[in-house]
């Protein structure tokens, strides 16, 4: 619409959802009593703790995920079919597989601390979440990294090297910044999807946020304060996830007009 | 791809590349520049002998002092149209910033876009695109400029502007080989024609030799095919 040029409006358009979350969340505290919203309070440093795992996951998850999922992307394109092979396999393995079993396979199949040299080094449930979620996201990042690489026309090799540069300046200053402009909206749209799921780790026994709220549910065994702090966790989640689609919404757009 | 070819193209000249599709006309070009590697012969350009450049180290010196401009513009996307002028110069050849952007915009002025110094390639038209590709490759301030089919993906009321452009280059001295369709401007710029079939080049000419007086019957004819010049070349002939 043409009304988004038009910075006031525009900017009233990016806020509004923020508004009614805001007004949403304010009826919620007017409608429960104080004691309830005492609870809640005291209960929030708890859910806090265990949303920082959440955040903590998917940062985790999703650096493993990109760095896994750049160099699949590249073996996808390899001439070479020895090399493509395989990551063509994984990535169509993985991406098929649900994140909520691949959790299940990690922290089963993974054993509770590994010997390095004598030494024992534990390896917690939270961190087999990690490697659960990194895996299904590594062949995700692998589909962006390629498409990126494939939406680059090879006509912008033969300009760059038209005007002198060599290859590695070519890949440097045309190429892998027109893939980072690509790949950076899915991406975004990936990590948020991978946030999400680290709240399947709680069913694994790591204490993220919805297993924090459970604990906190079955402390207080209230029906009003289960469902306040259900709608918290729902909220939490919401906020830090929305944020990001926001932004991957307008990158697509500035992308889509230049 | 190529079979027989021999060009001579003298300091100042402009030389015109005609010929049917897939003759083997851009390839001649991406010889030049040492995009392709010809299998035998030689080619020598301001006393390089491009047929013996093994290390792409060599072939950037070379492509350093030749320009090209490509059908399709091939412009960066993610660059403004500053960016793509002057990202050569400073990067490579390492001319102080002030210097590069200062002469961008000279360029700019004399491909008459001066405005359009921010914009981005995806803001400008097909013909605007095409001249800044034009001052992209000035910028390098190269001793020689190809020019590859350049108005080929042009509408047609943008081929105007951007041939105005060349013509005004090649006036002004510009040593240039120009691989086009546009007989009319060919004819009018060059110093020499060259005509390509089935990868040799057949005859070389100055422009009313060539178009008026040549007796190769597949020459006649494929000129003739382009519309406006049967009756030029019937009018002379008094037919």
């Amino acid at each position: 619409m043409s009304t988004a040029a038009l910075p006031a409006r525009g900017a009233l358009r990016v806020a509004w959802p923020w508004l009614a979350a805001a007004c949403g969340a304010l009826l919620l505290w007017w409608l429960l009593d104080a004691r309830l919203t005492r609870d809640l309070l005291d209960w929030l440093p708890y859910l806090a703790s265990g949303f920082a795992m959440n955040v903590l996951i998917s940062v985790l998850a999703m650096t493993l995920g990109t760095l896994g999922g750049v160099a699949l992307g590249a073996m996808e394109l390899s001439a070479t079919r020895i090399v493509r092979a395989p990551a063509v396999a994984y990535v169509q393995v993985f991406r098929n597989a649900p994140h909520l079993v691949l959790i299940f396979a990690t922290t089963y199949i993974f054993p509770f601390e590994i010997v390095v040299a004598g030494h024992y080094l534990p390896f917690p449930d939270w961190l087999k979440a990690v490697l659960g979620l990194a895996i299904p996201a590594a062949a995700y990042v692998a589909e962006i990294a390629r498409g990126a690489i494939l939406s680059v026309p090879t006509t912008q090799w033969d300009a760059a090297k038209g005007i002198g540069l060599s290859r590695g300046q070519t890949l440097r200053w045309i190429i892998l910044p027109q893939c980072l402009r690509r790949a950076l909206p899915p991406w975004m749209n990936l990590y948020a999807s991978i946030t999400m799921s680290t709240a399947l780790a709680s069913l694994v026994g790591v204490h993220e946020l919805l297993h924090a709220a459970t604990d906190a549910s079955t402390a207080v065994r209230r029906d009003d304060f289960t469902i306040a702090i259900y709608l918290t966790v729902l909220l939490a989640f919401f906020l830090f996830c929305y944020p990001i689609s926001r932004l991957t919404r307008r990158l697509e757009r500035r992308l889509a007009r230049s | 791809m190529l079979k027989g070819i021999d060009l001579t193209v003298a300091k100042g000249d402009a030389v015109s590349i005609i010929g049917p599709s897939g003759s083997g006309k851009s390839t001649i070009l991406r010889c030049i520049n040492g995009l392709a590697q010809p299998q035998a012969g030689r080619i020598t350009v301001a006393g390089v002998r491009v047929d013996t450049l093994r290390s792409e180290a060599e072939r950037i010196a070379l492509r350093k002092r030749i320009g090209v401009v490509f059908q399709q513009y091939n412009l960066f996307p993610h660059l403004t149209v500053l960016e793509n002028i002057t990202l050569a110069p400073v990067r490579i050849l390492k001319v102080p910033r002030a210097e590069a952007e200062s002469h961008a915009r000279d360029l700019l002025a004399r491909v008459r876009l001066a405005d359009k110094i921010s914009a981005y390639p995806g803001e400008l038209s097909g013909g605007q695109q095409q001249r800044v590709a034009i001052a992209r490759a000035l910028a390098m301030r190269p001793e020689l400029v190809l020019f590859d089919e350049v108005t080929s993906a042009l509408d047609p009321e943008m081929v105007g502007e951007v041939l105005a452009v060349i013509r005004e280059l090649v006036r002004e001295g510009l040593t240039s080989i120009l691989v086009t369709h546009e007989m009319r401007f060919a004819e009018e710029i060059s110093d020499t024609i060259a005509f390509t079939e089935n990868g040799r080049i057949v005859a070389q000419a100055p422009p009313a030799e060539l178009f008026y007086r040549s007796d190769n019957p597949r020459i006649r004819q494929f000129i003739g095919g382009f519309q406006g010049f049967r009756d030029a070349v019937q009018d002379r002939e008094g037919i």
